[in-house]
């Protein structure tokens, strides 16, 4: 039996998608039975409570948890986001219910060893509860209590070998899409640098020592499959520099019906038979492909490698052999001065391990913010206030047409003196001289 | 109930401490077929919907079959998935960018049984606890956020609305009849954790009253300058206010400027914001962050309010769907929501699915909104 009627709840049970509340009512059974004999060391009801204060926001239209909640583990500023329940007499399975985030391995591959592995611990020590994963890419463990909050972090760093992720104003937790581990588009191994460059500032994810927060996301193409254009500050998302490469024989095959387009992305409807020309050349938005009937061609020097004949051919044509990628800054959510994507800062750097290239531009990019990004201020927004030039300044990197998606319209040019013949100290008296007042 | 020990010692902390190991290396894990064959993939094909097949130059095979999850998950369910991957997949699995899980086998005669295993697996109250899908022009998970189950920012549900939302176009996480993807996504405040500003499709929680002010408690429990500095619109400044006989520091709003964001209250606990009937979801549409044709494209706001409406959400449910359904019998093959709408003009956009355009839907945020008014004489009557 329940311990908390949940009617409205109920009611999310039925219908085909996986239903969260059957699987913490499954959970909540599971803990009341406890097949293991565990000696759980939070509230055995704590799943039920949980059901018992969503219903209760379902029934106020209102949250019922407390503003914020300071909690973590010694050496770390982050990693834990605390909890406290609203109303915790009615519910003191969840009086604590904070979450903490684990930094998940590249591409988010498994094995089930690993997984139970963690499964045990949390079964014991939380809630049995999780989101696999958060947003940013953490494995996310969702309530527990303080006290379990060391012993927690004890048993994944030396039985598990993994450490927490980031919250706070610091490097938050990287993430990539599967790279090359499962992908022909991939321009260079988002896997390898993920790892990397966690591993390489662990101190500045670990220890808030940014005006705000700072997230790194890589993308092996312009598809974007983990969005860093929009979800990341720091962007790098792969390219190639040399001809696409096309295989004559294949893209006939295409013609003939052979090979399905778009690898049967569109295989629920009829869209009627494959036109080249309909749907790849009039489609390419630089007007860079040419079709005889025979023969495709593309004009290397004009294409934006934009991706969609590739994606739309994927067994006639791949991405070329000079790989590297292209890193973009900025992206942030609305608060406070709007949302931003990434804007173009390297157009094509060299990405192989160990990377050195890649890090270079961070750090020239965390030294200038960290020191001029005001309390609370985006990379996106310093930039915003401090302009673009000032960032091509700190990373060196030359203005250069690719720079802009179109040059300024207004006049409000700003010169460096330097650049202005006889400088800025000028004598009115001098002037005066020329032209009398 | 009595305490475990991990082997931590609160006496000494610092101890046998661990710290800055990060995340596991990502090759412990990898399936030998993938291992074998990395940064050597020839091509891909979709097999039907949630079933994908990669052939490496080797001329190896990689079958994957995708299916859908909650992202909130128990233990209990994490150790089915692990129960499968062990029965089929020798023990190997992984999650996806939009929290579906891949199940990977190398052998087509492995993949029948795999399949058939996943479709019959039910929660006790029917719904499927692995459905197979998201692949190719349809419908895949959406992201989404903590909601009512663990924020306190929330001015809506996560996981509630997302599932009664998956209900809906379900039949579409399991086709590919669409001109091209469409994303959804969720977040349950403006600060927009996630990808509702750049997907097909965003729900957003929103509040419509300005914030309550706990005079009592503002200069205890907040830095008031943050709070100054939190908000967009300049609404916020510190003052003196009279309680009994005691004057103290705190704040004074000006609502006329505000427009309920709820920035200062995370910055500030006694300047909470939420409100039953006042608060509710807006829709966007029009985002994507692909390159593919068309530039990335932020989200645009197109619905400026609707009521929450726990446990199902139908309002919101059904002008999603009614939305899909005209894009997909309007829309070019392989165009985005947003590339359609732009080609289109958006006034034909709100002349199809019939939405009703009101002032809410004009920018008034700063000098970026002159650019989103119409400077020509262009339109379609
Ligand atoms: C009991 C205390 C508090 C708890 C448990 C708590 C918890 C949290 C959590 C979990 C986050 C999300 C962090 C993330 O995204 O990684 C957060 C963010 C935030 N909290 Fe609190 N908080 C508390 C108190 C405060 C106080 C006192 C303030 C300010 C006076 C504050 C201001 C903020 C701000 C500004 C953010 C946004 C941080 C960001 O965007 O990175 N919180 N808080
Ligand atoms: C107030 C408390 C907040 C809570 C509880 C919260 C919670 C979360 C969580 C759980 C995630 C996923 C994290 C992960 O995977 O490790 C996330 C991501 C995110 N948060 Fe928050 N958040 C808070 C405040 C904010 C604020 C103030 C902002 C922005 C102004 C913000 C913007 C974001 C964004 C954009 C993401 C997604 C990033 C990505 O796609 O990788 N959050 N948040
Ligand atoms: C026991 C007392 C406190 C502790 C342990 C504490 C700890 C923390 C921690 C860990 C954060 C980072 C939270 C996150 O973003 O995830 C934080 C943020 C913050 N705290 Fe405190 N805090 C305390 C008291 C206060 C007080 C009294 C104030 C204001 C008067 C305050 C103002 C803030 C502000 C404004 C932030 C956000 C800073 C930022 O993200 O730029 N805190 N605090
Ligand atoms: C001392 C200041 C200015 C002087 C003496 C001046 C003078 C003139 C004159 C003599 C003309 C030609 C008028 C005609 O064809 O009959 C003209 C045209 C024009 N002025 Fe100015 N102007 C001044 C400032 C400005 C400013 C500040 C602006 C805009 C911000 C402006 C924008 C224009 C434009 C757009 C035209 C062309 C109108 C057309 O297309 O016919 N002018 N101005
Ligand atoms: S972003 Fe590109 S390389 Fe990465 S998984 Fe997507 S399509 Fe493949
Ligand atoms: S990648 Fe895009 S821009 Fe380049 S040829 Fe193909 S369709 Fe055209
Ligand atoms: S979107 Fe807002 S309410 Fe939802 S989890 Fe993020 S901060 Fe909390
Ligand atoms: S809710 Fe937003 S707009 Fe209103 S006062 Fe607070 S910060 Fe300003």
């Amino acid at each position: 039996m329940a311990k908390h009627a949940t009617p409205k709840l109920d009611q999310l049970e039925s219908g085909p998608w996986p239903s969260f509340v059957s699987d913490i009512k499954q959970e909540a059974e599971s803990r009341a039975k406890n097949p293991k004999g565990l000696d759980y060391q939070i509230p055995v009801d704590c799943p039920e409570d949980l059901l018992g204060v969503l219903e209760l926001s379902y029934n106020d239209g209102e949250t019922h948890w407390k503003h914020g909640g300071i909690v973590g583990v010694f050496g770390y500023g982050g990693g834990v986001i605390g909890r406290y329940c609203d109303q915790p007499e009615k519910f003191p399975g969840v009086a604590h219910f904070h979450t903490v985030r684990l930094n998940q391995p590249s591409g988010k591959y498994y094995t089930s060893e690993y997984l139970r592995a963690l499964c045990d611990i949390w079964d014991l020590r939380g809630s049995g509860l999780t989101n696999m994963h958060g947003s940013t890419g953490d494995i996310v463990l969702l309530g527990t209590t303080t006290p379990q909050l060391e012993e927690i972090f004890w048993e994944v760093t030396h039985n598990l070998n993994t450490d927490l992720g980031g919250s706070g104003s610091n490097l938050r937790t990287p993430a990539d899409c599967l790279g090359e581990t499962r992908c022909e588009y991939a321009c260079y191994d988002t896997s390898a640098l993920a790892f990397e460059m966690t591993n390489e500032y662990q101190d500045e994810l670990h220890r808030p020592a940014f005006p705000y927060k700072f997230k790194f996301k890589f993308d092996g193409c312009p598809n974007g499959c983990v969005a860093a254009i929009a979800r990341s500050d720091f962007s790098v998302i792969g390219t190639w520099k040399d001809s696409i490469k096309i295989d004559q024989a294949a893209v006939k095959a295409y013609v003939a019906g052979e090979f399905k387009p778009n690898a049967g992305a569109h295989s629920g409807r009829d869209w009627g038979k494959f036109d080249l020309v309909k749907e790849v050349v009039e489609l390419c938005p630089s007007e860079a492909i040419t079709w005889d009937g025979a023969k495709l061609t593309i004009d290397r020097k004009e294409c934006v490698r934009c991706m969609h004949c590739i994606n739309t051919m994927p067994r006639a044509l791949r991405i070329g052999d000079e790989r590297g990628a292209s890193i973009l800054c900025g992206a942030k959510a609305p608060i406070l001065d709007g949302a931003q994507m990434s804007s173009l800062v390297v157009p094509f750097v060299e990405a192989q391990s160990p990377f050195d290239e890649i890090k270079e531009v961070v750090e020239n990019i965390w030294d200038w913010w960290m020191e001029e990004g005001k309390n609370r201020e985006r990379l996106g927004e310093t930039m915003k206030r401090l302009s673009l030039q000032k960032l091509l300044e700190v990373t060196g990197q030359p203005a250069d047409p690719r720079h802009v998606m179109e040059p300024r319209h207004n006049p409000y040019i700003f010169f460096k003196e330097e650049e202005v013949p006889g400088g800025w100290d000028r004598d009115i008296t001098e002037y005066r001289k020329r032209h009398l007042r | 109930m009595a305490f475990i020990s991990s082997g931590y010692n609160p006496a000494k902390p610092m101890e046998g401490r661990i710290t800055d190991i990060g995340p596991r290396d990502y090759n412990d894990f990898l399936p030998p077929v993938i291992a074998k064959n990395k940064g050597k993939w020839a091509y891909h094909e979709i097999l039907e919907p949630g079933v994908l097949v990669h052939v490496a130059e080797s001329g190896d095979k990689v079958f994957t079959v995708r299916v859908g999850a909650a992202r909130l998950m128990s233990v209990t369910h994490i150790r089915e998935i692990c129960e499968i991957a062990d029965k089929h997949c020798g023990g190997h699995l992984r999650f996806t960018t939009r929290n579906n899980v891949e199940f990977m086998v190398d052998d087509e005669s492995k993949l029948a049984g795999l399949k058939a295993d996943l479709a019959s697996r039910k929660f006790a109250g029917g719904s499927n606890k692995f459905p197979i899908g998201g692949t190719g022009a349809g419908i895949s998970n959406i992201v989404h956020t903590q909601g009512w189950v663990h924020c306190h920012t929330p001015a809506t549900d996560a996981s509630g609305p997302v599932k009664a939302i998956m209900d809906t176009v379900f039949d579409d996480f399991q086709n590919m009849r669409m001109p091209a993807p469409v994303r959804i996504a969720l977040a349950c405040c403006l600060n927009m954790c996630g990808a509702v500003h750049c997907s097909d499709i965003g729900v957003v929680g929103i509040h419509r009253k300005p914030p309550m002010i706990d005079h009592e408690w503002t200069d205890q429990l907040c830095e008031i300058p943050l709070a100054v500095a939190s908000c967009p619109t300049a609404a916020v400044r510190p003052t003196k206010v009279e309680i009994g006989d005691k004057k103290v520091n705190s704040i004074a709003i000006k609502n006329e400027r505000c427009m309920y964001c709820g920035n200062c209250y995370t910055m500030c606990p006694a300047l909470p914001i939420s409100d039953g009937e006042g608060d509710g979801l807006l829709i966007m549409v029009g985002g994507k962050v692909s390159n593919r044709i068309s530039q990335p494209m932020f989200s645009k706001v197109v619905v400026a309010y609707i009521p929450n409406e726990m446990p199902r959400w139908p309002s919101l449910t059904e002008k999603i769907k009614h939305i899909i359904e005209v894009y997909a019998a309007n829309a070019r093959k392989y165009e985005r929501l947003g590339e359609w709408a732009d080609r289109i003009g958006w006034e034909k956009f709100f002349e199809l699915t019939g939405l009703e355009f009101t002032h809410h839907l004009i920018d008034d945020f700063r000098d970026p909104a002159y650019y989103t008014w119409r400077q020509s004489t262009q339109f379609k009557f």
